[in-house]
């Protein structure tokens, strides 16, 4: 066997719950035992449409958190924006929906094996793997600080109980409706400086993972990054979801963001030649 | 009970059943060898190889139309040095027949990637890849040019000798398809595939662009099925000797039954694999039920079938 997709299968998941919550929908899905191995950064791809759906293609969403319950089993949470025609058609699924699934997918996040100081750093609805993500660092006793980002407050998604998992919690919206004006990329440097921060963990919008990524250039800081790219298959075959991204030897290949990713090291991303092809070395 | 034969054969080669993977759908194998055991399927058709590492198109390479999807890769690939260490002795290892599909921007370097796999064990046949349309430059489409054509396959033909079956991926994007067909099976080709992907093109509305990088890509999924029953019931009647593996938009038994009617003798599942990781099973699995039950002792009693009254 080979090591890539190796703890994914495909299965019939019923829809447990489906609110609104804001701009968004929260949807936990029953998985059963395939949630032990689910972590914080991987994600799941969904088919959507039905049976008769011109939509031919799986719809990747990342899993933001995990449970086990007594009455339903392991139970994954997903935050969904329904924006196209995929997301809206999940968004309108009633409990007790059944849906094809393919998961765990992806890279996950790191754990560190000691005790750091971590900052997270969400965009949008990219904050969603964030808080399962918080409540792993948490248990491993690190310090957990969290920034929230979006254009406007109703994109914000911060949930109560996720609130709890972070030590702090710092939101800023680029027209000041919610928390402080401005971006969320905004206080990083001074955190750096602060020496208030070892690892980053960010998931959101390519262009704030870029911005975190030169921000931390040339310090030990050590960012792990969620990137997003359309995926036509989320396994690996496709080949259309690529990043140009360095080996430790500084060759730069196109990597792809459903297996070598969604999470990577933001330092090895070459983000100035995203959508652009790298020469070849030879 | 009576038994099925669900096997087929593409020149020379034997496979114990008609389904396969369609070259660029399922790289090298690993991939999707987590959902299913490679071995259970006809064959791997490997993704088209090079002579060198390439890596391909910028990004966006995707764009979802109306049941399909337009890609756009350019070939993104290990070149041959890295397949032949590494990803062909793996498939071999799981037991997979293998089907090597190689590509080039010349004569020459098909023929030079001819001669490194023509004395490797474990092959079953090559696919010359003619008909890439993700290319920088359209006029590198061998197969739209017949002449063009002839020339590829006979350099593999010469160099790989009688070894290995040659099967020739050719293009729909054409105005006489069994014209180029007869030509490279002049010329030594085995077998054909039909077809490769259809250029298309989709202009993105908020940049008011071409939204793939490359700008064209090629059009795969249930939208073209009708294209590939076409072309290969046309290449069937004119060279009804000649074996096909066709491809198409196939995602369910009757897809590919339908296929097979028209003239194939073994089908290739591609996109759909991107939708679904088990399609090729559960294709396999819903194609040998159609067949038992129009009445077929075998497959090959299928093929082609859809041509009988005009025989």
């Amino acid at each position: 066997m080979s090591t890539i997709n190796r703890s994914a299968s495909q299965f019939i998941a019923s829809v447990v719950s489906n609110k609104r919550v804001g701009q968004y929908h929260q949807l936990i899905l029953q998985v059963g035992d395939i949630v032990t191995f689910c972590k914080p950064g991987n994600f799941i791809a969904i088919k959507v449409g039905g049976e008769s759906s011109r939509m031919i293609l799986r719809r990747a969403f990342a899993i933001s958190r995990t449970s086990q319950s007594s009455s339903f089993g392991g139970t994954i949470e997903l935050i969904v924006a329904p924006f196209g025609s995929g997301s809206s058609w999940l968004c309108s699924q009633p409990e007790g929906s059944e849906l094809d699934v393919v998961t765990p997918l992806g890279t996950a996040f790191g754990i560190p094996t000691e005790p750091v100081k971590a900052l997270l750093v969400g965009g949008g609805y990219g904050s969603a793997p964030l808080f399962g993500l918080a409540e792993v660092l948490k248990l491993r006793g690190c310090k957990v600080d969290m920034l929230l980002g979006a254009s406007t407050g109703g994109k914000i998604y911060a949930p109560m109980e996720g609130k709890r998992s972070a030590n702090s919690l710092r939101i800023y919206t680029e027209d000041g409706s919610m928390g402080e004006k401005g971006r969320v990329t905004d206080p990083i440097w001074a955190l750096v400086q602060d020496n208030a921060v070892d690892v980053i963990y960010s998931c959101g919008p390519m262009p704030m993972l870029a911005a975190i990524s030169k921000l931390v250039e040339g310090t030990d800081i050590v960012h792990q990054c969620a990137v997003e790219e359309s995926m036509a298959c989320g396994v690996g075959v496709c080949m259309t979801c690529v990043l140009p991204v360095a080996n430790d030897q500084g060759q730069v290949s196109m990597l792809r963001s459903c297996i070598d990713g969604p999470v990577m090291d933001g330092s090895l991303v070459q983000w100035d030649l995203v959508g652009q092809v790298p020469e070849v070395h030879q | 009970m009576t038994t099925f034969d669900f096997s087929t054969t593409l020149g020379s080669a034997w496979f114990p059943t008609p389904i396969f993977t369609a070259s660029g759908c399922a790289s090298s194998g690993k991939e999707l060898s987590q959902f299913f055991d490679l071995k259970d399927i006809g064959a791997v058709v490997t993704k088209s190889v090079m002579s060198k590492p390439r890596h391909g198109r910028p990004t966006p390479r995707m764009a979802e139309t109306p049941s399909g999807m337009l890609n756009s890769i350019g070939l993104q690939g290990p070149g041959i040095d890295s397949f032949l260490a590494n990803d062909l002795p793996w498939l071999i290892e799981q037991k997979s027949r293998v089907i090597v599909s190689i590509a080039g921007e010349t004569v020459e370097e098909y023929a030079t990637l001819a001669r490194r796999i023509r004395s490797v064990s474990g092959i079953s046949a090559v696919e010359v890849n003619i008909s890439c349309p993700n290319v920088e430059n359209r006029g590198l489409v061998f197969a739209c040019d017949p002449d063009a054509s002839r020339r590829v396959v006979d350099g593999v033909r010469k160099t790989i000798g009688g070894e290995l079956p040659i099967i020739v991926k050719l293009s729909p994007d054409v105005t006489n398809l069994p014209e180029i067909a007869a030509g490279v099976v002049d010329v030594g080709a085995d077998a054909l595939a039909l077809i490769n992907t259809v250029l298309g093109m989709v202009i993105n509305l908020d940049t008011m662009r071409p939204h793939l990088g490359g700008k064209t890509g090629g059009l795969s999924g249930p939208a073209i099925r009708p294209v590939a029953v076409r072309a290969i019931y046309q290449v069937h009647a004119a060279l009804p000797k000649v074996p096909i593996l066709g491809m198409g938009g196939v995602s369910s038994g009757r897809d590919a039954l339908e296929l097979i009617l028209a003239g194939a003798s073994g089908v290739s599942i591609g996109t759909a694999s991107f939708g679904n990781p088990t399609a090729l099973m559960q294709v396999q699995h819903e194609l040998k039920e159609l067949l038992v039950a129009r009445g077929f002792t075998s497959l090959s009693a299928a093929v082609g079938f859809a041509h009988r009254e005009e025989m």
